[in-house]
């Protein structure tokens, strides 16, 4: 076992696939000698060569319309889109291209590619750089999307979702790459994707979140406990598909339910949780569901971020309410 | 400073109007691959005609013409090997057919039915792409790809001169050449996107030029000549297989018909100019006059090709219409690998809607 941070974790999950699989390939700005952005591959390009470590010309379209037609002809590429807020420059590539070729051709086109990026917020950057947009994807039917919170899962799911034959879209929380480090082992494993961690057990209320909040949840629930409310805190993972099981299980156990999201709140990936809870255990509920998210505006200005994220405080706020029903 | 007016400009053209060979460089082809050339165009031609009266009738859903576009479709598509990759748009019906594609899937896919873009196993035809531009991205990496694996085969990726103005086919173009990729961008340049001439399309004198920007050759040919198409096609096929990058084909041409069955072209254009395509510069025409003058056909023979192919085209179409509607829980079939639990669960609540709709309908 290393002791790994996020960002070793999937840097060490590239170099192990690509030395197993030939037929993967990266691609993207910047990922070649610079290593990419937050270093992610690193000494990839030294050591793999430029033929399977590629720098791309400056377009994001490009990068993903491209990794299509390679993984039509053969290739299972991994792109790099640098940072999720410029994601929308790939809609089309992404959305109605590479989700729904599967579809289209009835099957006889897949296209196994992996899109990582970058996102999230609390780090200060520069506008359009740490939206989540994880909500425009779960809304693309044909794409699997996956967000890993530590680096034993980001490792894993990172394997698998070299391995998987859909294309899959991999968010990689940026306030976590260099958070903490981990114990990961060092030969190559798969966390399954679809599957959601049930990260701290409790009875009163469930609360799902994914990416940089699960950590600051985890901090609340132990504050709770405190106070004698039990949290059950699931780290959803995969926000396409959703473990819908794992959810509702423990709804039926606490019978509240909140979602922490990052994403803002109107078309969030937290109300489609709340409509799935209500269509599938509405009568084990004891309150109404919550959610505590980002605010329905742009990604702030930098001052501002820390009050527009989901903070301790709101999310006791929101503890506190659905227990008072 | 680059001045367009500068650019060397050269319109590749072997055969005039009149059918009068203009040019030496003519194709090295046999008569029976003459007749194969014209025998194809002819065959688009009633098919063309054919799917036209089918909308109308109501069997199948909306279309987009080609008639006018068969020499540019035919002689590029003819130039290509069958391991080579077409990545067409909605228009390219024609080239697909000449790939390979069979006619019976092409009408199925106008009807509506999802196996009518399940490529065949064995041939290297992608489904038509209704988003403009996209599949120039596609083929750009396919083509990278059979570069990376050592491969010969060629990409060629179709689109019109609307697809121009894209940003996807500039991103297309630019990384194909960065790679030094085997793509043949093939543009049809059949002068209106829908409603919007090419003057307001581009302020280029030619879109064969948009290549110079990318560090790649461009050309420009008569799209209604097709063995000036097929011998640009041929000649770029053996530039991308010897490694020498990517190129721009125009091929200028004439959408005879509207851009589908959902739009009146005389709205927005003059009949003279229609009128001119058809009756003085129609592809057909030329390459009969040329093929006649050889003495290699003659109106018998015309008429005799006429009465098979309609007789293989309402085969085609009778075999496409006895094939089962699709049905709803079909198209759940191929949205991942594997469904995952909700959709599979949709997929039941399908299928019993439709068994209890089956069940009311016996009832």
């Amino acid at each position: 076992m290393a002791n790994l941070t996020m960002i070793e974790a999937i840097r060490e999950a590239m170099e192990q696939e690509m030395e197993k699989d030939d037929r993967i390939i990266i691609l993207g700005e910047d990922v070649g000698k610079n290593g990419g952005v937050f270093r992610a591959t690193e000494g990839l390009q030294a050591k793999f060569g430029e033929d399977r470590v590629m720098d791309t010309p400056l377009a994001e379209s490009a990068i993903i319309g491209t990794s299509i037609g390679l993984s039509i002809n053969g290739f299972r590429p991994v792109a790099e889109i640098q940072f999720l807020g410029f994601i929308y420059e790939t809609m089309d590539q992404i959305a109605a291209q590479a989700a729904r070729i599967r579809f289209r051709s009835a099957g006889r086109f897949t296209v196994p590619m992996v899109i990582r990026s970058p996102y999230g917020g609390g780090i200060r950057t520069p506008e359009l750089h740490s939206d989540s947009l994880e909500a425009l994807f779960l809304h693309s039917p044909g794409l699997k999307v996956v967000i890993p919170s530590n680096p034993y899962d980001a490792k894993g799911l990172l394997i698998s979702a070299m391995r998987d034959d859909n294309p899959v879209l991999f968010l990689e929380p940026m306030p976590l790459y260099r958070a903490f480090r981990m114990e990961v082992p060092e030969e190559p494993y798969e966390v399954p994707i679809g599957k959601a961690n049930v990260v701290r057990e409790g009875d009163d209320v469930t609360i799902v979140t994914w990416g940089a909040p699960v950590k600051l949840v985890q901090k609340v629930a132990e504050e709770s406990a405190k106070k004698g409310i039990s949290v059950e805190v699931i780290d959803l993972r995969t926000i396409q598909p959703i473990d819908l099981e794992t959810i509702v299980q423990s709804v039926e156990k606490t019978s509240r339910l909140i979602i922490v999201h990052e994403a803002v709140k109107s078309g969030g990936v937290g109300g489609e949780i709340a409509a799935l809870v209500s269509e599938y255990a509405l009568f084990s509920l004891a309150s109404p569901i919550l959610r505590v998210t980002g605010y329905d505006t742009p990604y702030p200005v930098p001052p501002i971020e820390d009050d527009w994220l989901p903070n301790a405080p709101r999310i006791e706020k929101a503890i506190n309410k659905v227990m008072s029903y | 400073m680059f001045d367009e007016n500068d650019l060397k400009h050269e319109f590749v053209q072997l055969l005039s109007e009149d059918g009068i060979v203009k040019n030496e460089g003519i194709p090295q082809l046999s008569n029976e691959t003459l007749i194969e050339l014209y025998e194809w165009m002819v065959k688009m031609r009633l098919f063309d005609e054919k799917m036209l009266r089918l909308q109308r009738q109501g069997r199948i859903g909306t279309y987009a013409p080609f008639s006018g576009q068969e020499a540019a479709q035919i002689g590029s598509a003819f130039a290509l090997e069958k391991d080579d990759w077409i990545f067409p748009s909605y228009r390219e019906l024609a080239a697909m057919m000449v790939h390979g594609y069979p006619m019976k899937q092409i009408i199925l896919y106008t009807m509506g039915n999802l196996k009518g873009s399940q490529t065949p196993k064995d041939l290297n035809v992608f489904p038509v792409q209704i988003i403009i531009a996209a599949q120039t991205l596609h083929a750009a990496g396919c083509a990278i790809a059979s570069k990376l694996k050592g491969e010969k085969h060629v990409t060629v990726s179709y689109f019109g001169d609307g697809a121009t103005s894209q940003g996807d086919f500039h991103e297309a173009l630019n990384i194909a050449s960065v790679n030094k990729a085997p793509a043949i961008f093939f543009c049809s340049n059949n002068h209106w996107a829908i409603s919007v001439p090419l003057q307001k399309q581009t302020a280029s004198k030619t879109i064969a030029q948009k290549a110079v920007a990318y560090g790649m050759k461009g050309i420009q040919v008569d799209g209604n000549d097709i063995l000036a198409v097929y011998q640009v096609m041929k000649d770029a096929v053996e530039q991308c297989r010897n490694g020498e990058g990517p190129i721009l084909i125009e091929a200028v041409t004439y959408r005879q018909g509207p851009h589908t069955t959902a739009d009146d072209p005389t709205r927005y254009r003059n009949d003279d100019e229609v009128k001119d395509w058809i009756e003085r510069r129609d592809p057909l025409k030329r390459f009969y006059t040329f093929l006649q003058k050889k003495g290699l056909i003659d109106e018998g023979y015309e008429s005799e090709i006429k009465k098979k192919f309609t007789e293989d085209i309402d085969r085609a179409v009778a075999e496409a219409e006895a094939v089962a509607q699709p049905t709803t829980d079909e198209a759940f079939d191929y949205v991942y690998d594997k469904p995952h639990k909700l959709l599979a669960e949709q997929k039941r609540e399908v299928q019993r809607f439709l068994a209890a709709k089956e069940g009311n309908g016996h009832g």
